[in-house]
This record gives C-alpha cells, structure tokens and sequence, in this order.
C-alpha cells in the first residue's frame, strides 16, 4: 500500500502552482450548461402562486381556471385552505405549462384568499419581540472581578442585518421521469450526491432510482444544499405532467425565500489591562434567521479573555428560514467582537495593529496570526500610514485603516473517487461532486495529473453525477479536503496496481518506479524508463481502475486556519459615502493545490465582504412584512469601481505544507464587515454601529458624536 | 408578461394614431430598458405597445446657432455624450448621462424614455400603485421611505422622487419638450412637463394617452455655466441620493442669475427660487455655495427615515455650483 502522503516540494509539478481554471473558457464561451440551461424534449415549464402576505391563513383556493388556460398541462396545489403560512412568497399552488407565459396566465387565473394576520419582521427587537428565546448564558472565570479590575473599559452597540445569498444563477431543477419508477434531474446544487435519498423521500421512489446532475453552477454560498420543495414539486409535475419540467425560481423569491442569513445585533463590554491584554468580554447577542430564529455566533471570537460570559437571544420571524450562508455565524460574530475590542483599543489610545498582535496571545493560533498581522501590516504599509482616530485630515474627505482577524475548521469531507487507466493511456477521476465555481474540478485534476506524472490535459475529471463514487456537500470548506485526498489515494492506488504490470518490462521490483513527466522510471535513473502510453497499454483490454477514500484528519488533510485582513477606505464626511482604498487578505490553509483558485476565493470573499460591509441588506417592510429590494436593482451589490484595489498573500512554506490540504472557500469572507467598519471608524472618529455603512447611517454616527 | 399587441408606426401621425384608439390602455416604447422591466413584474400591463423607434423623426441630435440644441426622443444617452457640441456647452447633461453607470443603458436608453421614466419607489415596483394607498394612507409613511421624497406639495399623498436625472439639468437650462398628440403639437416648458399626481389613476407628467414627446429643445448655453452633482452611495448600477443641477448667467466674475435645480428629492424635479435668489452680483465662493444649499432645503420635511437627504441635496447644491463656477468640490 502507499503511503498517504503529498509529493514533496522539489517533486512538483503542478500542486501550488498558479494554475487557470480548466472551465473556464466553457463558461465565458457559454457552452457550459447550468441546470438552467438544460432544455429537454418536450419540457414544460413552471410558474407559480405565492402568498403575497407574510403572516395569513389560506380561506379558499380554487385553480379550476387555471386548469383549463390553453397550454396547462398539470396543477399542483402545494399549500390548501387551512394552512397557516409564515412568510411572504411562500409556495401555494404550482402550474406546468407548455410556454413561462402560459403558465403565467394560469397562474393569474388561480383563485385564492387570505385571512391576513400579523407579522412580525423586526429581527432587531431582540427580548421584546414576541416568543423571543434565551438561551443559556456562558460564563467562564469571573467576569464581574475582571471588570472592576480593568484599566480600561469600552461598551458599544453592533448589529449586522440579514442578507441574501443573492446567488447569480437561481435555485431550481429540471425533472425527467424516464420511467414510472425512474426520475433524472438536473439541479443546481451543492450535494449531487445527496440530493437522490431527498427526492426519493418526497416521491417515495427508492433513492436508488433517482439520478441527479450538476455538471455547472452558478453560485449557492450555502443556499443550495436541499432539493427544497420545488425540487419535490418540480418533479411531481413531471409525474403528472408525463413531460419533463423546468422549475427555476425567478428573482424574487430568489432573493427573498431562498436565500437568509440571519441578522445579529449585540451590547458588548470588554475592559483590558493597561498594556492592551483583554481582560474582561460581555456580551448578549440577539437576531433572527426566519420562523426558527437564528443560529448563536461564536462569541467573543478568536480572542479568548480569561473571564468572559456571553447569551444570546434567537428571535423569530415572519421571514424564510435561514439558510447557511458561506462560513455560518462567523461573519456576525467576527463583526460583533472585532469592532467591540477595536472600540477597546481606541479607548486605551491604542494602535489597533499593536493591539491585535498583543491579544493574538490569547487565540488558538498566536503565532500563525502574529506573521499574517505582520505581512499584511506591510502590504497596506500600516505604519506609514495610519492614525489615531479623528486625526484623519482636515478636509471632508477622512482615510482610514481597520484590521480583522477570523478562524474557520475546512476538515475535508467523506470523498469517495474512482480512478481509470484506459489501456491507450488516457486517465478519468469520477466522482459524486460538485464544482461551486470554487475551482474544484481544476483541483482534482492537478492532484490525478499530479500522482500520475501527467500533464493536466492528459486527464480527465467528471463530476456533477450522483451516479459515480460519493463526494460529501460542498459547505464548510471541505470540499478541497475531501477530493484531493479521494483522489490522490485512488490515483496512488491505480498507479500501484500499473507499476506491478510494468515492472517486469522495466527489470526492477515495482517500489523502484515512479510516474514522473509522462514516463514510468526507476527512481533514482531517469534514463530507465517507459512513456506513459506504453505503459497504460499493459492493462489489457479494459481498463484498470482503483477506488480511493478520503483517511480523514491527519493523513493528507487537516482542519483549522487563520487569516486577517486590513482596509483602507476614505470617507466623505459630507456625503457619509464610503469609498473603498485598498484591502489586504493574509490566508493560510495548509498545503495550497492551486494557487490561483485560492487567491480567487479570497478575492471573491474579499468583493462579497465589501457588499455586505458597504451597501448589502435584506430590507423587509414593517407594513406588508416583505422584501422590498428583491431585485438586483434595489439589492445593492458593489460593481468593479467600488471595491479598490485587492491584495491577496497565501500563506505558504513547509510549516503550512506540512498540515496537508485545508478548506478556505469560507474563511476569507469573514472578516471583510469588521475590518471595513473599523477603518471607518478610524477615519471619522466614531463608530458606526450597523452595517451595511451607507450613508444615511454614517451621517447620524456623525452628527451623533458630534463630528458633522 | 402578458400578451399584448404590437404596433410598430414609421412617423409620428401613425404612432399617435396607434396611441388615440386605444383610450389609454396602451404604451409607449423606445428603449424599454423601463417599460420592459415594468410589463415583465406585471406593475405595467398594456394591452397594446407602441414602438417608436422605426421612427426616423425622433432620431438625431442637431444645433442650430442662436436657436440650441435639439435633442430628437430617440437620441440615446450614449448618443448625448458622446456629441461634441453637448459636451462642450452643456455639460450638466454630460454629468446628468455619465451618472446612469451602465453601458448597456447608454446604448439603448433614450432621452425621451429618461424623462418619461416611471418612479423607482418600491411600493410603485412592487405593484402598489403610484402612490402606495392602504386604507386610506400612504404605505410610505409607516413604511420604509429610506429613499423617498424631502420635499411635498399640498397636492396629495405623493413621496416617491422623480427618477430623471436629465429632467433637473434640463429645466436648469430653460429647455422645453416638444410633444405631439391627435390634436397636434404643443411646446412645454421641462418645469411644466411633470406635475405631482394627487389621485392614484393620475400621471406624473402632462401627457395625455395620444400624446409622445417628440423632442427636447435646450436654448444655446455657450455663456452659461452649468453643472451636475450626484450623490450616489455606489460608483455601479445605481441612483442618487440626491442631486442637483446649476446653470449660471455669469456677469464677469460675478453671477447674473441662477437657476438651481433638486433632483430625487421630491415628486418632481425640484427649483430651488429663493435660494437661487442668493447667487446675483456675487462671485462663488465656498462660503456663499454653501449658503445657497443651506436656503435650497429649507421647507424639506422629510418622512421617518430619510432625514439624511436633506443633507445631501444641501452639499449637492454646493457642489454643484462650485463645479459649474470651476471650482474644485
Ligand atoms: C439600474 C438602473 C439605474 C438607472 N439610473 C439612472 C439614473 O441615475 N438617472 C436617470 O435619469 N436614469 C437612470 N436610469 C434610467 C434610464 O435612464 C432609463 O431607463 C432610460 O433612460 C429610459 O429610456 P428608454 O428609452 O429605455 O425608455 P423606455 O423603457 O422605452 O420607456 C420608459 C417610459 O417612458 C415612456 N416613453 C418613452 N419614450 C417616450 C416618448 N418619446 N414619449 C412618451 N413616452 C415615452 C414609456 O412609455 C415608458 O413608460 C437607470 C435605470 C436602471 C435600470
């Protein structure tokens, strides 16, 4: 058996390399096809009745019209009279027809109404909203002791609001029957390989029968690990139907029901000890995430004081449950705690920098954060650069620097991969996964290039079919764990079985051979060697192949990173208008397959933190209890002018390679909103206590503390 | 989107024709990067549309010394800013057009269709009607008005602002629209073309249902200083805050007469006369634009949540008239 282990660093070829990603030219060509693109024979397509009300119970409903509209082919009632519904546009009736717009009319026709009945959509209102739920509080040392010994105390009011997932291509399938017993769907997913088990329980197929695809998807951030109910749905009306049916949800409920991240507000008080030490964390922490409420940040984050207590309150809501949303609680919790102790810092008339590099003493990774603090200090040349609070300048226009730092896990998932040689030399990895747009397809072709001595386009990879080898759901960065090690194993195990079919060619025992630049040698005397092809044709007739797992912890993979980041806005004290200077991301995660994938994770997380730092919020009305800004219009995300100059530095070296591989689709998106506030407040003077910092909130931080 | 017919006139009689049998049910479409956007979320539903670009009339920007610029419905915004006499003399249009940041709107979005744009107030998009009734009330009052007018006349419940950025610039240069209709053509001053509808079924600008603008004349403004300045949060896609549009008849160093208009603010582009009244026989200053802002937003009121623009409309002003007078902002 070979051993679980990564090439060395002299030894590669292609691993941490800066490597483009191979689908890329499909996509910007538009030959890739998303689940949206998918058009079957004879494919119906699906619009649908929403409650326009946010709280209301359903009095009649009648869709015999609707029923009847030219081009109708099947009606689905997914909610009847009698049911109490908790958001606004959640799904009631559903209409397969032969063209959108004729499923439109029909939807007109459909007859229902409502008992309207109050909501509730103040996820800020915290103890005081109805069915408010407390839980537990944490205490740990003593922290009423610890106050009154503080030499310096700081006490502040945060909130970050609820966001979308707002993810490009909208949640949806087309389903296909191919039998009665039989069901093919295209989805856009994050689980390929879990989505059958879930359509098997809404059809009561087995899960056996049911065969799903996601060959491309355009964005889910943890959105899209459900089939939902209108993949159920979807493929009920394609029962009823007997014609495949496309179900793609349109921008509003897109931006509205499928898509949550739930808000957080909290009251902190830290104190430290005169040199900077934290001493002393309190905190309650409230919000919601839709009917079930929200999930707890982790507080205080990262830093660990030594007396400490903190509760939190979860505050349910006439909004769609929440969904993860890309490293869930953490970026609520990083803003929370990160702008309470740069509060601190400014209290104790410190340099945030020095600051953060004191209390990275008390983290899990002081050592890893005080380098990341230390070269990220350089990139936006701190020193030179900053100043005290207030001291920003004469003029209206204030710069200012703020620094964050976060923690994420990333521990690659269950990943299973099969591996093929073909006897004329070419090479497949399969596997039940699914590429986010993160790059993994590119990963898993540079390990099997990589373990085989290949080129990379001397390989092939096939994933988005749930009928190969399972591969875990892509959330919680482990997705780059679990396939690169599923497939570095299975390509170790295919190459082994290769090595003893080509040994006796080569006259030395198959443990002297590798696969090194498209040949099979003898270690140690490169001129002793077979080309690839010749090789591959001593498998036979069909093909050799081998099945790897990933070994979990320890053996290739590993789980635990740090990173921080620094940003330099200026600020128009007139407007309150924010402009983004230049942002610096410092990331380890442990051995880095590709190295351009990884830096544009970052600069990805880096553009989406500066949307919900800057100008990102789900806006519910108080009167009807919706969304009011569920379109791209009103939904404001920033454009390439408004996100400055990126600058992204991996972490990398024999300390990081020697981790093994880590996920990092989540830890750069972190700590965007805490570093970006703190840089406000260093320019202006004051905090401004929510995000996103738009105008309107930046003036009245303003005129608050008396600045404007 | 529902199904509608298709009308597709080559001159203005036929379009206006096409327009008067309908009694009102249908509209009008150049560009459509509004009207589109509008039928498919179903806020808009006529039963017959109108296209006017097959109309060779519409097209084309022209400047006849001593008479202006004439800028025919369908010159698109891209057309505006890249014509060299526009850029040259009237600059607050240049500024009005670079500030709808998208090149795909350039391309395609008229002149015509920016000044008979419908509202962005999200009650209106949301299908609530123009003025957001409930029971009597306004939704807008209780409900979020983050983004809604400072500024009201007697004239009924409406808050949502007027979303034409071109409309502030034009009235500041004394322009007038030109519009056509089954009982002919008439001339109307820009400031006169939009009013503040006082009932839901009633329109924001004086159209009657036969009726298109046809052309917008700008008298000559080679000795007239004028200017642009927009708050906007975003440099993408996005709309401002507030906004202001200046012209200035200069007397040497000092300022003859001002005209000064507010953008987004209300339901109509919004003059500012007594703060104008500031500017003559004075030269700009920091301190006196500053002044003039100040006068321009007394008499805002503003609604539960959009104190904040009062504000800005107040440093638009300044700014705006330190950029028509060269002066850094
Ligand atoms: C995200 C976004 C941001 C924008 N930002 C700005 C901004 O900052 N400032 C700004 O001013 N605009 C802005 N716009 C609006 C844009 O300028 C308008 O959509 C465009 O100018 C409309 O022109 P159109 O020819 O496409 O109009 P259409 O969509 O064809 O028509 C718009 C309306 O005007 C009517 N109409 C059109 N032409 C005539 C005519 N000749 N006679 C009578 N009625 C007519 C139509 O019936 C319709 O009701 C923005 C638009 C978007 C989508």
């Amino acid at each position: 058996m070979p051993e679980y282990k990564w090439p060395d660093a002299n030894d590669r070829d292609l691993i941490g390399k800066r490597i483009s990603r191979l689908d890329g030219p499909v996509k910007v060509t538009g030959t890739a096809k998303y689940a949206f693109d998918i058009n079957r024979p004879g494919m119906l397509f699906t619009r649908t009745v929403y409650c326009p009300h946010a709280h209301a119970r359903i009095t009649k409903l009648d869709t015999s019209e609707a029923a009847k509209m030219p081009g109708v082919k099947a009606v689905r009632i997914i909610q009847n009279v009698g049911t109490e519904i908790q958001w606004a546009l959640d799904e009631i009736v559903a209409i397969a027809a032969t063209s959108e717009d004729a499923a439109e009319d029909a939807v007109r026709a459909v007859k229902v109404e409502y008992e309207v009945l109050p909501h509730f959509v103040n996820g800020e209102a915290g103890e005081k909203a109805p069915q408010a739920k407390a839980a537990q509080q944490n205490v740990v040392g003593d922290p009423n002791g610890a106050k009154a010994a503080a030499a310096v105390t700081s006490k502040g009011y945060y909130g970050i609001p609820t966001i979308s997932h707002c993810c490009m291509e909208a949640h949806g399938q087309v389903c296909e029957w191919t039998d009665e017993q039989h069901l093919e769907a295209w989805c856009t997913t994050q689980s390929v390989a879990g989505l059958p088990a879930q359509f098997a329980e809404g059809t009561g197929i087995p899960a056996a029968n049911v065969r799903t695809h996601c060959e491309y998807m355009g964005g889910g951030f943890g959105s899209k690990f459900s089939v939902d109910r209108w993949g159920v749905e979807c493929a009920k009306l394609a029962k009823d139907a007997k014609a495949p049916v496309k179900w793609m949800l349109e921008r509003e409920p897109e931006l509205t029901i499928a898509g949550d991240r739930p808000s957080a507000y909290a009251e902190i008080e830290v104190g430290a000890s005169q040199d900077g030490t934290i001493t002393y964390w309190s905190s309650k922490s409230w919000g919601s995430g839709g009917p079930g409420g929200s999930g707890s940040p982790p507080m205080p984050y990262v830093i660990q004081p030594a007396n400490r207590r903190h509760q939190h309150i979860s505050v349910p809501t006439h909004m769609a449950s929440a969904r993860a949303w890309r490293a869930p609680n953490h970026p609520q919790a990083c803003f929370l705690t990160m702008s309470a102790i740069d509060d601190l810092a400014a209290a104790l008339k410190m340099d945030p920098l020095d600051f953060f590099m004191k209390n990275a003493a008390i983290t899990q990774r002081a050592a890893v954060y005080q380098e990341e603090l230390q070269k990220g200090a350089e990139l936006i040349e701190w020193k030179k650069k900053w100043r005290p609070r207030g001291q920003n300048g004469p003029g209206p226009v204030k710069r200012g620097l703020g620094v964050s730092m976060h923690t994420w896990g990333g521990l690659g998932h269950n990943s299973n991969c099969e591996v093929s040689i073909f006897p004329d030399g070419s090479v497949e990895a399969k596997l039940a996964s699914q590429d986010l747009g993160t790059g993994t397809r590119t990963v898993i072709a540079i390990v099997l290039a990589e373990t085989l001595g290949l080129p990379l386009n001397a390989v092939k990879v096939s994933i988005g079919d749930s009928s190969f080898p399972p591969s875990g759901a892509s959330g919680g960065s482990t997705t780059v764990g679990g396939v690169s090690a599923s497939t570095r194993r299975a390509a170790q195990l295919a190459l082994e079985q290769l090595l003893v079919k080509v040994a006796p060619d080569l006259g030395v025992p198959p443990e002297q051979l590798e696969a090194e630049k498209g040949t099979i040698r003898v270690k140690g005397n490169p001129t002793k060697s077979m080309p690839w092809k010749q090789a591959a044709a001593r498998v036979g007739m069909t093909p050799l192949t081998a099945k790897g797992a990933n070994p979990g912890a320890g053996k290739l993979i590993d789980q635990g990173v740090g990173g921080i980041q620094m940003a330099e806005v200026s600020v128009d004290t007139e407007t309150g208008i924010v402009k983004m200077e230049k942002m610096v991301a410092v990331q380890d995660c442990g051995l880095i397959i590709d190295l351009k994938t990884a830096e544009s994770q970052c600069y990805g997380a880096l553009i989406m933190g500066i949307c919900y730092a800057l100008t990102e919020e789900k806006i519910i009305d108080p009167v009807t209890g919706r969304m009011l800004n569920a379109n791209m219009e009103f939904y404001k995300l920033a454009g390439i002018g408004d996100i400055g100059e990126l600058v992204v530095h991996m972490m990398t070296g024999p300390e990081y390679d020697k981790r093994g591989v880590i996920g990092l689709g989540e830890p750069p998106v972190i700590s965007p909103g805490a570093a970006i506030s703190n840089a406000v407040a260093n320019a202006i003077g004051v905090r401004v206590p929510h995000l996103p910092l738009t105008p309107d909130r930046v003036l009245a931080a303003l005129e608050k503390g008396g600045m404007s | 989107m529902q199904a509608f017919e298709y009308a597709n006139p080559t001159t203005v009689s036929e379009a206006v024709k096409a327009l008067a049998v309908t009694g009102g049910s249908a509209a009008v479409l150049a560009g459509g990067t509004d009207l589109l956007s509008l039928m498919k979320d179903g806020v808009e539903t006529p039963k017959r549309v109108v296209n006017l670009k097959s109309i060779k009339e519409l097209q084309g920007i022209s400047y006849t010394a001593g008479k202006g610029l004439r800028l025919g419905a369908l010159a698109t915004l891209d057309e505006l800013m890249q014509n060299a006499k526009v850029k040259q003399e009237y600059l607050s249009l240049v500024q009005a057009a670079e500030g709808v940041r998208s090149p795909q709107i350039h391309s395609v979005g008229t002149v015509g269709g920016d000044l008979c744009q419908r509202p962005r107030c999200w009650y209106y998009r949301g299908g609530r009607g123009l003025l957001a009734m409930k029971d009597g009330k306004s939704m807008v009052m209780e409900g979020d008005n983050r983004y809604h007018a400072i500024f009201r006349s007697s004239n009924g419940p409406a808050f949502f602002v007027n979303p034409s950025s071109f409309a502030p610039a034009l009235i500041a240069l004394g322009a007038k629209v030109k519009v056509t209709g089954a009982k002919g053509s008439r001339e109307i001053p820009v400031a006169e073309f939009f009013r503040i509808p006082a009932t839901e079924g009633e329109r924001e600008n004086v159209l009657a249902h036969d009726e298109i603008v046809t052309e917008i004349l700008v008298p000559p403004a080679a000795q007239v200083r004028n200017a642009t300045y927009e708050v906007r949060q975003k440099e993408a896609l996005d709309w401002p805050l507030a906004a202001a549009a200046v012209a200035l008849q200069m007397d040497g160093k000092n300022v003859k007469s001002a005209r000064i208009v507010l953008g987004h603010v209300a339901p109509v582009p919004w003059p500012v006369p007594d703060a104008e009244k500031l500017l003559p026989g004075k030269a700009v200053t920091a301190s006196l634009a500053e002044q003039v802002g100040e006068a321009a937003v007394k008499g805002a009121m503003p609604l539960s949540r959009n104190s904040y623009k009062i504000r800005l409309a107040r440093v638009a002003v300044k700014r705006a008239i330190l950029r028509a007078a060269g002066m850094e902002v």
